[in-house]
């Protein structure tokens, strides 16, 4: 359901806390951090922490880290690779969704505010809770599936040519940035599969050794699961590693076409 | 239904099928021929000499404006309850949602059929 305001419960009040840029900090930055904790029964809440860029990293995740170990150990956030391939530190910086390993501190102007993914159910602070984005991935079986047995002792080969054609599409890594700033996922998150599962659904059904690409596209011909899509581009515009998953829906809806005659 | 787990809830009661794609084609379909009809249309009423009742009646009663006429308002008002029907599956659910469906479907047929019988009416008049 299209929802305009934010429940009583998740409304932001105005009651955090400021720490300030230790002395003699010559060139500092003001970070505005979502918090919330689930087991303190607070709203949730901006604290403000002023960092010192001269003995920062230049990322997002870098003043984060920094924040972590050294200002305020509350803060819970997840990271892992902190080169943008793990998708752990997405979240929501400076009003569009990214990776906050890739996102230079320079290209945000005035304060980094910083929330989690938008539209997601929060476990604590910048952590949002997947469950349902994973098992909307397992609901398309993202496993090479087939018919055919596979060849004694060798791989399924496949063409440079037919390789190419998973080119913009393997190198998702999952993080959830495109289907969280989706406004057909927010509405219909239940339903509508969003752009980052729907891309991985096309990263098989374009694969030339999967022979399941009808049964795929059964599972897909769905008012939401499919067609929630309305070509906002949303998800193209935020994706920290250049993908278009609005192009690969567009590829998914041309087989649809193209099956139905 | 498995709506105890995650992949049970998402699985749900399973894809629609029936061709979904044509509703999202023929919304493509209509959006070329509405931009044909109405740019015709808009042209049409610009290279009237007058805009009284008369002169729009003498028109409309020609064929190859009357059949236009009824093409356009057969394009205009499809295209319409396809585009709107997606806007209500976005943002209402449950009983609203087949409440509004029907009130659509209902209000896009009655206004298509009074436009054609009026065109007709024009059209099919003794001159």
């Amino acid at each position: 359901m299209a929802e305009f305001s934010l429940p009583p419960n998740s409304v932001i009040k105005d009651t955090g806390k400021t720490y300030a840029a230790p002395a003699g900090a010559s060139r500092t930055k003001q970070f505005r951090i979502y918090r919330w904790n689930p087991d303190d029964g607070e709203n949730p809440r901006y604290d403000s922490y002023s960092l010192d860029l001269d003995a920062t990293g230049p990322m997002v995740l870098d003043a984060l880290i920094k924040i972590k170990n050294e200002v305020d150990p509350t803060l819970t956030f997840r990271r892992s690779c902190r080169e943008g391939i793990c998708g752990s530190c997405s979240m929501n910086i400076d009003g569009s969704n990214t990776l906050a390993c890739t996102k230079p501190i320079a290209d945000v102007k005035g304060d980094v505010v910083i929330t989690p993914l938008p539209h997601m159910a929060v476990i604590k602070d910048l952590v949002p809770d997947f469950s349902t984005f994973y098992a909307q991935y397992a609901s398309i079986k993202p496993w090479l599936q087939t018919v055919t047995p596979a060849p004694s002792g060798e791989e399924r080969l496949q063409s440079p040519e037919e390789r190419e054609k998973l080119d913009g599409l393997y190198e998702c890594i999952l993080c959830a940035c495109c289907s969280t700033s989706c406004p057909s996922y927010w509405w219909n998150s239940d339903k509508f599969l969003g752009p980052a599962v729907l891309l991985q659904a096309y990263r098989w059904l374009a694969d030339s050794r999967d022979e399941m690409t009808g049964e795929r596209l059964d599972a897909l011909e769905d008012p939401f699961r499919l067609y929630r899509c309305h070509t906002i581009m949303n998800c193209a515009n935020v994706c920290p590693k250049g993908l278009n998953p609005a192009k690969a829906i567009a590829d998914i809806k041309l087989m649809m076409l193209e099956r139905q005659g | 239904m498995g709506n105890g787990t995650p992949l049970g809830r998402v699985r749900g009661l399973g894809a629609a099928g029936g061709g979904v794609v044509h509703h999202w084609w023929l919304q493509r379909v209509t959006a070329v021929s509405n931009l044909a009809l109405v740019l015709w249309f808009i042209f049409s009423l610009a290279r009237l000499p007058s805009l009284d009742y008369s002169s729009a009646a003498l028109w409309v009663r020609q064929p190859l404006v009357a059949v236009p006429l009824c093409l356009l308002i057969v394009s205009v008002f499809w295209h319409f309850r396809l585009g709107v029907q997606v806007m209500l599956e976005d943002y209402l659910h449950g009983a609203k949602r087949v409440i509004a469906l029907i009130a659509l479907n209902f209000y896009t047929f009655a206004l298509g059929a009074l436009a054609l019988f009026s065109v007709l009416k024009i059209a099919l008049a003794a001159a």
